[in-house]
């Protein structure tokens, strides 16, 4: 489902140049569970970000469902993004104007989708996970746990292929983090492509597939 | 993203971001505002002008002594030297003429009047029965100067003058005693207010030939002509000027203006003046964008991790675009309906505390006021909307 080849992203500090990712290739087949991990500044979230077409390699070629998406434009990006890229950030990254309801239905409304199919496929979302009478929470007024409920929530509402988490439970304590994976792990099950980059060695371990990283490159990886 | 989800979704962030956008809309509406009152203030002068001066007659011609350097000025600007005087025998010359229907000389002077121990300066008018529909005064007692009759001693009074002169008794049929003078009072004017900077309830009005005894002159101060019809007022013009100079030896030494010349000199005047005044209001709507772009660029600086996002979330650059353009456009819609109102009531509260003067906001000006800050507000966003559509989405995620 994601072929990388060859993928190259050279950032500029300065007059000196940093090679985040140095020669990618890599394939991860659909409805895969792989973590990736690192030290800081091996290119771990660079990686994650080109997968999710956030950042663009400098060179190299990039494969999403069989087709290529290296050099697609901003727009047609951001539409793919849409349709099969969820992402969980470690900050939750929720909107603190808006209520967990309509931080959850946001995606649906960039889509397109008319208010009576959005409100019943939030209703549904809540429901499936547990955030019912959170509904009209905002965000100050949720705990961790239930902040990245919602943004899980909000990263799965289009059903995307791939959900791509960028060290999801950063920010929450052990046993919260734990719920949080096994939430994540349950849409794996549900056939959800789930990628995770991690520094936190247990949680790489539940993954199926291993991949260190080091100075942009890749240096294991083990199923 | 669909509009009605772009307007709701930004209408949302103006409404929590309170106090803000409470900033913005004041800043705005106040500016929208200084236009609509500035406006109105400036047109309700024109229109007050206007009125006033449509009032003193239709038609009309007036001739002064003296050629102005400039013609088509406001009778004041002849004070020029005058060749040749302005005479009875011009002004009853004039009235012979077929495009006019009647004339009535004038001369203008101060003397003191006295009746029963009662004493006072005032403004004296000097001329014929003519001058009564010629002006359009309208008496409130007795009659005005008898036609034919300006040897005979009359005098008519002004409203207040009739007033403190016989406090308890008829003025008609008294006589009363002006300069050296004593003469009858045949009428009394109903009261017409000021007009013009003169307040005819202060004046008396005698014939002609006993005004040029009293000021010991024999010219004349003006000659106010009236017209056959709208239409015969520019050819009377002519006339008037072609045969005065025929009577003054063939120099044009007389000014002739019409009524409708000065009156489209004030109008024009005012209008630019109202105009002048719009657009120095106009300054505060553009200071008032400047603000929105300020704002929104401080907006776009705070939510930079947002929109990054909703850039993750799959959002183009253009839906970005347009919802921080829907929400100046927000800001600026509530500015100028608030500003309109608040423009409309102050010009009604001018209304109220100065009934003579019609302070309506002209359409024009409230339209252009709040169109005005619509596009300025909408301008003021393309800078900071382009620079959030712009943003990289890693970057703006970290919030950098």
């Amino acid at each position: 489902m994601i072929r990388l080849t060859a993928i190259t992203r050279v950032f500029r500090m300065g007059d000196q140049e940093v090679r985040a990712l140095n020669g990618i290739d890599l394939d991860i087949a659909s409805g895969e569970y792989v973590s990736i991990m690192g030290p800081s500044g091996s290119g771990k979230s660079t990686l994650l970000n080109v997968i999710g077409l956030l950042d663009q390699p400098n060179s190299g070629r990039y494969e999403l469902d069989g087709s290529d998406v290296t050099d697609l434009s901003e727009t047609e990006r951001a539409r793919v993004r849409r349709e099969k890229i969820g992402f969980v950030f470690q900050s939750f990254h929720l909107v603190p104007r808006l209520t967990a309801a309509e931080n959850i239905e946001l995606p649906l409304m960039l889509e397109g989708i008319a208010p009576a199919e959005r409100t019943a496929r939030v209703d549904a979302a809540l429901d499936a996970f547990d955030l019912k009478d959170r509904a009209h929470h905002r965000p100050a007024e949720l705990s961790g746990g239930q902040r990245q409920r919602v943004a899980i929530a909000r990263a799965t509402i289009l059903r995307p292929t791939a959900l791509l988490a960028d060290e999801p439970t950063g920010n929450l304590d052990h046993r919260i983090g734990t719920e949080v994976m096994e939430l994540l792990e349950g849409l794996h099950h549900a056939g959800t492509t789930l990628i995770v980059v991690t520094h936190d060695r247990e949680l790489g371990a539940r993954a199926h597939r291993h991949i260190a990283m080091r100075d942009g490159e890749i240096v294991a990886d083990e199923k | 993203m669909n509009l009605r989800d772009t307007l709701t979704l930004s209408l949302q962030t103006v409404v929590s971001y309170r106090t803000r956008s409470l900033l913005i809309v004041l800043a705005m509406a106040l500016g929208v505002a200084a236009v609509v009152v500035l406006t109105a203030l400036g047109d309700g002068a024109r229109r007050y002008v206007v009125g006033q001066f449509s009032s003193l007659g239709t038609n009309l011609v007036f001739v002064l002594p003296g050629r102005a350097e400039t013609s088509g000025g406001f009778p004041g600007a002849a004070l020029g030297q005058t060749p040749r005087d302005l005479t009875l025998e011009d002004a009853r010359f004039i009235a012979h003429l077929p495009q006019v229907k009647r004339m009535a000389p004038l001369n203008v002077g101060v003397a003191e009047l006295t009746s029963g121990g009662r004493l006072r300066e005032v403004t004296v008018l000097g001329s014929t029965s003519e001058l009564l529909p010629i002006r359009h005064m309208k008496l409130s007692q007795g009659s005005f100067l008898a036609h034919g009759s300006e040897r005979s001693a009359q005098i008519v009074l002004g409203s207040t003058l009739a007033h403190e002169f016989f406090p308890d008794g008829e003025p008609v049929g008294q006589r009363i005693r002006l300069g050296d003078s004593r003469f009858l009072v045949s009428g009394v004017l109903a009261p017409q207010g000021e007009s013009m900077g003169f307040n005819s309830d202060e004046i008396v009005i005698i014939p002609i030939d006993y005004a040029q005894e009293l000021f010991n002159t024999n010219t004349l101060f003006r000659i106010l002509v009236e017209a056959r019809s709208r239409t015969d007022i520019e050819p009377a013009k002519a006339a008037i000027a072609h045969a005065l100079k025929l009577r003054h030896d063939g120099e044009e030494d007389v000014t002739v203006i019409t009524q409708d010349a000065i009156l489209a000199t004030f109008d024009r005047i005012l209008r630019a003046l109202t105009l002048g005044v719009a657009g120095i209001a106009a300054i505060s709507l553009a200071v008032a964008g400047i603000l929105v772009m300020n704002v929104m660029l401080v907006a776009v600086a705070q939510r930079t991790s947002e929109i990054g996002l909703l850039k993750a979330l799959g959002a183009p650059a253009a839906d970005i675009r347009r919802l921080f353009f829907a929400e100046a456009l927000w800001l600026s819609l509530a500015g100028g309906a608030i500003g309109y109102a608040l423009g409309n009531l102050s010009a009604w509260g001018i209304r109220l505390a100065y009934p003579t003067l019609p302070a309506w906001p002209p359409h024009w000006a409230s339209l252009a006021g709040v169109a005005t800050a619509i596009l300025t507000g909408i301008i003021a966003s393309l800078l900071p909307a382009a620079r959030a559509a712009r943003l990289d989405p890693v970057l703006a995620l970290s919030g950098k």
